[in-house]
């Protein structure tokens, strides 16, 4: 490496952290300004934990994550065998455009025309309407995932199966479905972190009481520098890291069995 | 293996891909238990003949017929054909075991581990059943997939490339062996090879494809001594071709050709006219340096061993290749001789 | 590519797909498009007059006499709407230019860092990517506000000897967006440039190009996919944000995913909030299928 790759290097990262990094800071200065530094305390983190309307809107997010991920899953798995494994039906065009757009669609308008479609059906809001909405915008980002796994997959083995007297139903349990499980894992995954991270959609289609984590988190934050937030931050930060380092070492060993 | 196996027919079988045309008006019928290889360059159409026939891809015309029953509106998974892959597509997240049991269903667990104990031991991998495919042998896998596509008992065996994976001298050593196994099983073969001499030292029968086209169905000495034509007489092995004008009809089978430096003989197909141009092709071991035929200087003598490798100029300055047993007197570079050859040993073809 | 044909059975893959992506996002855009479409008064549900399709061709005319393009008008006529609609093109234009400038070495140093510290590196980098979008975001209010950390930092240095305005400024949210969406721009090009044959650069070296020269006529033509890629993957969410604006720029920072929010929220104006959906997505379409293929190719990379 030369001194020119390594200075970019280090000064990308640097951009990237330093505000994370700050964030983790202030998450454990004991005084409530940015400005002071008041020494080391967990006060935050003590507030946090008791921040009764903080862990139910953290609580919704989590159900509704992990519904919207595994509904997002299973539909994101079938557009992209349908994507990869189809190539020619009626109205692959309109089916193709269905999946994928979610991807390119503003959030704004994922969210608006959602609720607008709730109201005229006269579907109260709660958290089951966060749930369809983040499946539904979570599908094509599943569904790419899994094709680009499916792409590299020898069409033969699938081959071998149907040789070998399997049917449509037992290959894709047997053969395809297996050999495909680390980008469901990866998709879901994905699914997850997308909704977990939403704020703009649940924003246009939560109803009372089912208030997600971003939402209370953003309204919070509207009101500016807020120490709880910062431990919050921290946590998810953590959690986030454990996550991805977890995953990346998932990934490895499945790469080099 | 059980009742006498049926006989697979291919009637005008077409494959075309958009206005491309992968396998043109296919006929053939196989013998049962007939060793059958399929023999072409890449893209002669051969591995989608295979295809066809195990049911991965639909013809755009056509039959295929094994005994009585119509396969070609099957699915592949009801075809009581298999097929071992190129890549051998064995399941990577299944055991050795598991994967030669994929195929064997409803017959109760005992049953299938005694069915693969046999089959393991059919291809002497016995122990090996709980290993991972990746933990194998390029000689091994072969030989899982094997066990594995004869799991069923298949009316009918389709090889795609069986031993292109394997090299050098574990090939010729598997080629036997497989070799052995139809013979112990009686189950017709079908092999799709590119490699001449495999195809030669495997089959009962080869049908050479060009383009889509089955140009020439045969036992290989059949192909190798009377090829229907230049492309067959070519891809069989090394040959002469020497170009001149059909001469008139002869009682028996042999002709005269005019050619530029004087009339040779050869066997020629009842369906050439006279006057026709043609060439006449002579393998190089066939070739005689004597004192009769056609004038020659030899240019370049070559020792191989168990051959004698030499290269011969006509007066044109077109040339031949002789290959001669190292024996005979040697000839040395810029030597003089002419060159001739039995009759029976030259092949007239369609220019 | 393959003659399998299964018609149930594939059949029977593309239903669960597809009915619900067409209840769930082809009939909601279909019903924004028509509220887009209505007066003040017939956007309350069940958003009449709907479409009688038993009235036939009377049915059609009284639905069509219905539609009125005066929300279309309103957007066309008043500078606002305009100005959001070019400053989310601009704000999104000039962020996605600063990304390619510096995603670019940022992707071409983790290509050729030692291989053994790739992995790691790509995951420092993908790690904010997972990470919360609205905590990055509120990370750089308590950076850039007046009593910030920056100016904290640059008042004890002695560079500045009054505190900088940088929150709630344009130059705030171009920061935003730029740190935001750094990882979607530098984890395609990444993956483009790993792939790059090595020799490629050798044999450029070998005839004597200097590294500078290596990078220019090399490494960066044959990266055009992956920059192309990341742009694309930038830009077209950028024009619809709504967080960085809103936490990050003044009140006259106008976006139009920002203009949405307000209209629908503050203002309770349902059609010209569909108004603008539809103006954002007509915006976005020109750029979605210019970058279709390489986003394509982009969102397989990371």
């Amino acid at each position: 490496m030369t001194w020119v790759t390594r200075t970019a290097l280090v000064a990308g990262l640097i951009f990237l952290y330093a505000p994370i990094l700050v964030l983790i800071g202030y998450s454990f200065n004991a005084s409530p300004l940015v400005t002071v530094w008041g020494g080391f305390s967990t006060r935050w983190y003590a507030e946090l934990l008791s921040d009764a309307p903080l862990l139910a809107s953290a609580w919704v997010s989590l159900k509704v994550a992990l519904l919207a991920s595994l509904i997002a899953t299973l539909l994101g798995t079938l557009a992209a065998l349908v994507l990869e494994r189809q190539r020619r039906f009626r109205g692959r065009a309109l089916f193709t455009g269905l999946v994928l757009g979610p991807i390119v669609m503003p959030e704004v308008m994922i969210g608006l025309s959602l609720l607008l479609m709730y109201i005229g059906i006269g579907l109260d809001r709660s958290l089951l309407t966060i749930v369809i909405a983040h499946a539904t915008f979570c599908t094509g980002f599943v569904a790419v995932v899994v094709a680009a796994r499916l792409r590299g997959l020898d069409r033969s083995l699938e081959e071998a199966a149907a040789d070998l007297g399997a049917g449509p139903m037992r290959v894709l349990m047997t053969i395809t479905l297996p050999l495909l499980a680390p980008a469901l894992a990866a998709g879901a995954l994905l699914a997850f972190t997308l909704s977990l991270d939403d704020l703009v959609i649940a924003s246009f289609v939560s109803g009372p009481g089912s208030t997600t984590l971003p939402m209370r988190l953003y309204s919070r934050v509207r009101l500016g520098v807020n120490p709880e937030i910062n431990a919050a931050s921290t946590m998810l930060v953590g959690l986030v890291s454990a996550a991805v380092l977890i995953a990346s070492w998932l990934t490895a060993r499945q790469e080099n069995r | 293996m059980s009742s006498p196996a049926p006989r697979l027919i291919l009637d005008g079988l077409t494959k075309n891909f958009g206005t491309y045309r992968a396998v043109d008006d296919v006929t053939l019928a196989l013998k049962p238990g007939e060793f059958f290889c399929l023999l072409g360059p890449s893209g002669c159409g051969k591995s989608t003949l295979l295809r066809l026939i195990a049911g991965f891809e639909r013809p755009s015309a056509g039959r295929i017929q094994l005994g009585d029953q119509d396969l070609s509106g099957l699915p592949p998974h009801r075809r009581p054909v298999n097929m071992m892959f190129q890549s051998y597509a064995l399941f990577p997240h299944m055991s050795v075991a598991d994967n030669i049991a994929y195929g064997l269903k409803g017959i109760g667990k005992a049953a299938i581990a005694a069915q693969v104990a046999d089959l393991l031991r059919l291809v002497r991998l016995e122990g090996l059943g709980g290993r991972r495919p990746e933990t194998l042998s390029g000689g091994q896998r072969q030989r899982v997939a094997l066990a594995r596509a004869l799991a069923r008992e298949p009316k009918l065996l389709l090889l795609d490339e069986p031993l292109g994976a394997l090299d050098r001298g574990l090939r010729e050593e598997t080629q036997g062996e497989l070799r052995a196994v139809q013979r112990r099983l009686g189950t017709a073969f079908v092999v799709v090879t590119h490699d001449p001499e495999e195809a030669m030292m495997l089959a009962d029968r080869i049908g050479v494809m060009e383009a889509g086209r089955l140009v020439q169905i045969g036992p290989p000495t059949e192909l190798y001594r009377r090829p229907a034509n230049r492309y067959v007489a070519g891809l069989l092995g090394d040959v002469n071709l020497i170009p001149g004008r059909l001469g008139p009809h002869e009682p028996g089978e042999g002709r005269t050709v005019e050619t530029a430096q004087g009339p040779v003989r050869g066997i020629v197909a009842p369906s050439l006219a006279e006057g026709a141009a043609v060439v006449v092709a002579v393998r190089p071991e066939d070739l005689v340096l004597s004192v009769e035929g056609l004038p020659v200087t030899v240019t370049d003598t070559t020792f191989l061993g168990d051959r004698l490798r030499s290269t011969l100029r006509l007066p044109d300055g077109s040339t031949l290749r002789a290959s001669t047993r190292p024996t005979d007197a040697a000839i040395p570079s810029g030597a003089e001789t002419r060159v001739g050859f039995a009759a029976k040993a030259a092949v007239i073809l369609p220019a | 590519m393959s003659g399998l044909r299964r018609p149930v059975f594939d059949r029977l893959l593309r239903l669960p797909p597809f009915l619900w992506l067409t209840v769930f996002f082809f009939l909601p855009f279909a019903i924004t498009l028509k509220i887009s479409l209505s007066e003040p008064a017939t956007a309350i549900p069940p958003y009449l007059p709907v479409l009688d399709w038993h009235g036939g061709l009377d049915g059609w005319s009284s639905f069509l006499e219905a539609l009125n393009l005066d929300n279309y008008a309103t957007l066309y006529a008043d500078p606002f709407y305009r100005d959001a609609a070019l400053g989310s093109l601009g704000y999104a234009a000039l962020a996605s230019a600063i990304l390619v400038a510096t995603g670019t070495p940022l992707a071409y140093a983790l290509a050729r860092a030692p291989s053994r510290w790739q992995p790691l590196l790509v995951a420092l980098v993908v790690v904010p990517f997972w990470t919360s979008f609205l905590i990055r975001v509120y990370a750089w209010i308590a950076i850039l506000k007046p009593e910030g950390l920056l100016n904290l930092v640059l008042l004890r240095l002695g560079l500045i000897g009054t505190p900088l305005t940088i929150l709630n400024t344009d130059a705030a949210v171009i920061i935003g967006l730029v740190y935001a969406y750094l990882p979607f721009m530098v984890l395609p090009l990444y993956a483009v440039m790993n792939r790059l044959d090595p020799t490629l650069r050798d044999a450029a070296a070998d005839l004597g190009a200097s590294p500078a020269r290596v990078f220019w006529s090399v490494t960066l033509p044959l990266s055009l996919p992956g920059i192309v890629a990341g742009a694309g993957l930038c830009f077209i969410p950028m024009v619809g944000e709504f967080i960085i604006p809103d936490l990050l720029g003044s009140s006259e920072t106008l976006m139009l995913g920002r203009v949405l929010w307000t209209e629908f929220f503050s203002n309770r104006d349902w059609p010209l909030a569909s108004a603008v959906a539809v103006l954002i997505l007509a915006i976005l379409i020109v750029p979605v299928v210019l970058f279709r293929d390489s986003l394509q190719a982009g969102e397989e990379g990371p």
